[in-house]
């Protein structure tokens, strides 16, 4: 089978509506595809991957944890938008440490996160083949 | 005859919570919650739309919801009430009569 490249590019805060637990679905069907999976985090989509999430207050599952889990499922391109977090008054130091282990490099943990301006996100997406978007 | 405004939508999507502020009168309560619960927070684009509205009027947030994704109160806006699902309840007693911007 043919590889592609795959965006899933997430637009939405998490809880108030349910693109991004669908999206995130979608993202761990799609890595048994073995396709070449990058994901966007912009917008409002950048509260999904905040650190602290706690649910307890609205009684609905916290699927966060689920984010931290894609590394070991090969996906390992998470963009963020820097304009999308500076107009909410965030900062990468408000986003869980997401990491994939690097097996040709004796298992070293490395950042999932990659930062980047408006103009450099437009550029990822316009690599992309397919763009699935939440 | 004080009015609580729910609002339910982040105000970085739509334009419901722009709206909010628009129409509310001064002496009006405004609670938000689900997606709105992000406006809470200081350092926003939105921060000084709201802080506007605050100089006449009550905003309230629903604490669970900021606290789902992943934002503290200390966070919180100067002058911001964190309420749970009972002081919901009790804001809607308070006021007269309620309206929902969806």
């Amino acid at each position: 089978m043919s590889t592609k490249k795959f965006m899933f590019v997430n637009r939405k805060a998490p809880y108030g509506t349910v693109y991004a637990l669908e999206s995130l679905e979608v993202v761990l069907i799609s890595a048994a595809f073995e396709q070449d999976v990058s994901l966007a985090f912009l917008d409002d989509g950048v509260y999904q991957i905040t650190k602290g999430q706690n649910t307890e207050g609205i009684g609905q599952k916290n699927f966060s944890s689920t984010y931290k889990a894609l590394g070991d499922y090969e996906i390992k391109k998470l963009y963020v938008e820097k304009e999308s977090l500076e107009e909410r008054g965030l900062t990468p130091d408000d986003l869980m440490d997401l990491v994939w282990e690097d097996e040709d490099d004796d298992w070293a943990e490395k950042p999932s996160i990659i930062l980047v301006d408006r103009a450099e996100m437009a550029d990822v997406m316009a690599e992309q083949e397919v763009t699935l978007s939440f | 005859m004080a009015m609580l405004h729910i609002v339910n939508k982040s105000p970085f999507e739509r334009v419901s919570f722009r709206s909010c502020l628009n129409h509310a009168k001064p002496g009006d309560s405004i609670l938000m919650i689900e997606d709105a619960a992000v406006a809470a927070i200081e350092g926003t684009s939105f921060t000084e739309k709201l802080k506007e509205a605050m100089t006449d009027k009550s905003v309230y947030v629903l604490g669970g919801d900021l606290a789902a994704r992943g934002l503290s109160e200390d966070r919180m806006i100067d002058g911001i009430k964190s309420v749970d699902y009972a002081g919901f309840v009790d804001l809607t007693v308070e006021n007269e009569t309620t309206q929902s911007w969806l």
